[in-house]
């Protein structure tokens, strides 16, 4: 187990790092006209090359690198080229926003992913089960960005329109300022991100559930005159929700850096929202911390779900 | 050698009739699939609107990129219902959704098909050649795999296409080189048992190398689950596509295309419903038809997924 | 003797595992086929049976010792020297589920040796594998059908025509009738057998059931935990036991019979099969054998004739058994004297 955890650590790092020379190269060697825009439009050559040596531009890429590396490792990811704010801290501060975002949809589509799978899968081929899965599809066939406007149309705009104003048109309000207001603003964002997700976990639970209720121990729970719901629940579930923890893990680790239409739609200042006005400004070092921070909670995520994985199966080979 | 068993020959009787290959079969089951033939006649009608996109100009007499400023456009300058002239109403230019929405289909179905054939293309040749030739090769892909998927792919895509300028070729190439991994992943993965198989020995005992293994007797085994996957990344890139369009980073204007109507029609939602609503319902419509088209081929593959 | 078709030369093969120990499938083994005979390999499963046919067939490169076809060394060439030789060494494998490939034509599969070593194409191959499916039994208009389509006889028919294409001289049939019916299992052996005659085939027949090998082979050779143990002419071997575990297995055969007069007595081994990664010292048997002694354990006993055998005629043991020997009431005795 330790050599296992030991090199899974190490193809970790090893691909962090290779995120980050490509990251690095990618937007180094991309024409980038920074300095000009901060100089302004009165700009002379002199202030211009000011600019670039304050900002270690004027470097050539490798040093830029190797600099950049040098204070990665010690957990310091920069400046941001416009306020001079440490890049971790403008990491620090939208990050509780993706999470709150993730976590609340999390809990959502695993609700109804897990109920709706069980259903389809205790009853298969009926027309519950078509139902559920051509309504997971439904919404898993949806754009991010066209859920999120439908859901502002009808249950921010119709709505207050005729007097029910419980939604926001969008923002965030930290947790510091309530419980009430923080989840008035992300109850849209949730149920639109959630609706999208489900389908992949209805597929999955109904999938590893018929295998299971299939197999030869829950026929004899059966046989044994169990109840049905207890078979379901108690023997076949909890072996299904393995590809169900797997997947689960592997999608949180996604989100970190991938809500990012969402927090556009509802006008959530989280990673995503953060990075793309990064990418607009050209403001490098926000854009490279931003995306390998969110790299790093994939690599971090599968390792937790391959460790997680030997752990619940012992089957499974550690190599 | 002796045979001391003395025993009558007999020709045991074969359990089928006439060569029906596995593949063979799964287009049958998908033949009776109600819902996968009925997604698959609205693929099909969605492709003769691409095709047939200019016919819906020269009907309206409305070329995609016109703007009818007078007669399109209310006095206060808002985009028109839809109406005899305009039969799925304008956009805040005054020009034709419906001709737009047409012409949006080339794009959305370009990209959706020549991005997934990129992506399987790759990914099925290194894939196989991860799982195959194993050693160092696959050492290096493998890896690869793992940073092209740890990579936040829409925020990276997204600054890719600021720093490039968008296009068309640039969006192919970024959804192409992003998705190719997970291809690869199941490639792989399927080689490195099917390498172990006795018939892979077998035909090695023949004397067959590695290239003809390969492609000759590992190739068919993986086309199955390639099939599937193909069928549902389809949706997936259209999708991706759609989305950066959305974000601005599509293509240029004018050239219309779904998810640039969208995110044009954003500030219109609550004043002019057509002009979200249409662009919005082609591309549901479309992103649908294929994924219940997708899973109707998955059950068609894989029967074991969908018996009782 | 100058007819010998394929040596096998102080074989070794080993697997890593995946802690720091190695499996030694095959630990060192040397025999000779000679040209025209069935020579049976037998022994319990997971004794290295497949992994020496593996060996000989070049499927595997040996960890140490040598293989020679025809005078020639061939265990060391590499893939594409080996190519040649291929045509006139074939393997028939032991699953007729797995050795063909689900996704090809049965024609096709066939019609393979002839396409990997340029033979014949189009519709002169495809003549030459309806004239082997006819030649094994096979209906010839079921070219285009799939494995799937076929029995698992009929399969193992196919692997007949496949490794007979192209005439080979030598052919390695892993428990080729292991995975099939009784009934089934002798339709298959009769083929082979007349197959042999007609092609003059060498064969190097493998089975865990002694009875099979019994029926087809002039000599056998017992394996145990990657070692041959003894090596007899069929009759010799059974009517000459001089290895405690050949009598083991002779014993377990069902019925009683004149040649095993004297092994009526059943013998039951104790113990399990000791792991390959890590086999006892001496005499490799001595775990489980009802005669081993102390010496057993520290001095590993040649593969050579004992007490008055012929030269063809060896077996690996301190104390080899006499004629009419009852090893039912012997009992070991390792302790130091
Ligand atoms: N490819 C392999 N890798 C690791 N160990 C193997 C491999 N093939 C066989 N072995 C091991 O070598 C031993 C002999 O196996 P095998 O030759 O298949 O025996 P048999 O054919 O007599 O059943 C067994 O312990 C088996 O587990
Ligand atoms: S050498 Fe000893 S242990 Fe081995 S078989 Fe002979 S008697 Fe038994
Ligand atoms: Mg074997």
């Amino acid at each position: 187990m330790a050599m296992f955890l030991i090199r899974r650590i190490g193809h970790g790092i090893l691909v962090l790092w290779l995120i980050s020379v490509a990251v690095f190269a990618l937007f180094f060697v991309a024409p980038s006209n920074v300095a000009q825009t901060l100089a302004g439009r009165q700009g002379t050559p002199e202030t211009i090359a000011l600019i670039k040596h304050r900002l270690g531009l004027d470097l050539p890429v490798w040093q830029q690198y190797l600099h950049f590396l040098g204070n990665a490792v010690k957990g310091d990811l920069g400046y941001d080229y416009y306020h001079q704010v440490p890049v971790t801290h403008i990491i620090g501060q939208a990050l509780p926003i993706t999470v709150s975002l993730a976590l609340g949809a999390a809990v959502l589509w695993l609700a109804l992913g897990v109920f709706n799978g069980v259903i389809s899968a205790t009853h298969p081929r009926s027309l519950a089960d078509r139902g559920l899965t051509l309504f997971a599809l439904f919404f898993y066939s949806f754009p991010s960005f066209l859920l999120g406007l439908l859901l502002l149309y009808f249950l921010y705009f119709r709505l207050t329109l005729s007097g029910f104003g419980w939604f926001p048109a969008g923002g965030y309000s930290p947790l510091a300022g309530g419980i009430g207001p923080w989840f008035q603003h992300l109850l849209l964002p949730w149920i639109a991100l959630a609706l999208l997700l489900a389908a992949t976990y209805t597929r999955l639970t109904r999938g590893s559930m018929l295998d299971v209720l299939g197999e030869d121990y829950i026929r004899t729970a059966r046989s044994k005159g169990i109840r049905e719901s207890r078979v379901v629940v108690v023997h076949g579930l909890r072996s299904a929700l393995t590809p169900v923890v797997t997947q689960f893990g592997i999608d949180l680790g996604q989100l970190i850096g991938g809500v990012v239409v969402t927090e556009t739609v509802f006008s959530l200042p989280g990673l995503g929202q953060t990075a793309v006005t990064a990418i607009n400004q050209q403001d490098l070092p926000v854009i490279i911390g931003i995306v390998l921070f969110a790299s790093a909670a994939v690599v971090v995520a599968n390792i937790l779900v391959d460790i997680g994985y030997a752990v619940l199966d012992p089957r499974v080979r550690l190599h | 050698m002796t045979a001391a068993i003395e025993m009558v020959d007999v020709l045991e009787e074969p359990k089928a009739i006439e060569g029906r290959s596995p593949f063979s079969l799964a287009l049958r089951r998908l033949r009776k699939d109600k819902v996968a033939m009925i997604s698959l006649a609205v693929i099909v009608l969605i492709v003769l609107m691409a095709i047939l996109a200019p016919v819906f100009a020269a009907v309206t007499g409305h070329p995609p990129n016109e703007q009818y400023r007078d007669l399109g456009l209310t006095p206060d300058g808002l985009p028109r219902g839809p109406n005899g002239t305009f039969w799925l109403g304008t956009d805040d230019l005054g020009r034709d959704v419906l001709v737009r929405i047409a012409y949006g289909a080339r794009i959305s179905l370009l990209v959706g098909v020549i991005a997934t054939a990129i992506t399987v293309v790759i990914g099925v040749v290194l894939g196989l050649a991860a799982g195959f030739l194993g050693g160092i090769t696959d050492t290096i892909l493998a890896r690869l795999i793992d940073v092209v998927l740890s990579v936040p792919f829409l925020l990276v895509a997204i600054a890719l296409v600021s720093v490039t300028g968008p296009s068309l070729t640039v969006t192919v190439l970024v959804i192409g080189c992003f998705s190719w991994a997970s291809v690869a992943r199941i490639v792989r993965g399927q080689v490195l048992s099917l390498r172990e198989r006795e018939f892979v020995e077998a035909a090695r005992s023949l004397g067959a190398g590695d290239r003809r293994i390969m492609f000759v007797d590992v190739l068919p085994n993986v086309i199955a689950p390639v099939i599937v996957y193909t069928t549902l990344l389809i949706p997936v890139v259209i999708v991706t596509q759609a989305t950066l369009s959305f974000l601005g980073l599509g293509l240029p204007p004018p050239t219309p295309d779904w998810g640039g109507m969208i995110s044009e029609s954003q500030n219109y939602y609550t004043t002019a419903w057509w002009f979200i609503l249409f662009p919005g319902l082609a591309l549901l419509v479309t992103t649908l038809a294929f994924n219940l088209f997708g899973d109707g081929v998955r059950d068609a593959f894989d029967p074991r997924a969908d018996r009782t | 003797m100058n007819d010998v078709l394929l040596k096998v030369d102080d074989v070794r093969k080993e697997f890593p595992t995946h802690s720091k120990e190695v499996v030694q499938a095959v630990a060192g083994v040397s025999l000779e086929v000679h040209k025209g005979e069935t020579l049976g390999l037998v022994g319990e499963t997971g004794c290295g049976k497949s992994s020496l046919a593996r060996c000989m067939a070049h499927l595997y490169d040996v960890t140490s010792g040598s293989v020679w076809f025809e005078g020639h060394e061939i265990s060391k060439l590499s893939r594409k020297a080996m190519r040649p030789l291929r045509r006139d060494v074939q393997v028939i494998f032991q699953d007729p589920y797995g050795s063909l490939n689900p996704r090809r034509r049965v024609g096709s599969i066939i019609g393979d040796p002839f396409a990997i070593h340029n033979i014949a194409s189009g519709n002169e191959r495809k003549k030459k594998v309806q004239e082997l499916m006819e030649l094994v039994g096979l209906n010839p208009e079921h070219y285009n059908r799939f494995p799937a389509e076929f029995s698992g006889g009929q399969r193992q028919r196919i692997g007949v025509a496949r490794a007979l294409a192209l005439r080979p001289k030598l052919v390695i049939c892993d428990e080729p009738v292991s995975a099939l019916d009784v009934s089934i299992q002798a339709q298959i052996i009769n083929l082979l057998s007349d197959l042999q005659r007609e092609f003059d085939l060498t064969y190097v027949f493998i089975s865990h059931d002694l009875s099979v090998v019994r029926h087809v082979s002039d000599r056998i050779a017992v394996m145990y935990l990657g070692k041959i143990v003894e090596l007899a002419p069929t009759s010799e071997l059974f009517g000459q036991t001089r290895h405690p575990y050949t009598r083991a297995l002779l014993s377990a055969l069902p019925v009683a019979d004149p040649d095993t007069a004297d092994s009526r007595q059943q013998i039951i081994l104790g113990g399990d099969i000791p792991a390959a990664t890590n086999p006892p010292t001496g005499c490799r048997f001595h775990t489980r054998c009802p005669k081993a002694r102390l010496d057993c354990t520290a001095e590993e006993p040649a593969l050579e004739p004992v007490l008055d055998d012929k030269p063809d005629h060896r077996a690996a043991c301190l104390y080899p058994l006499t004629v009419g020997e009852d090893l039912s009431t012997a009992v070991p005795d390792l302790k130091a004297s």
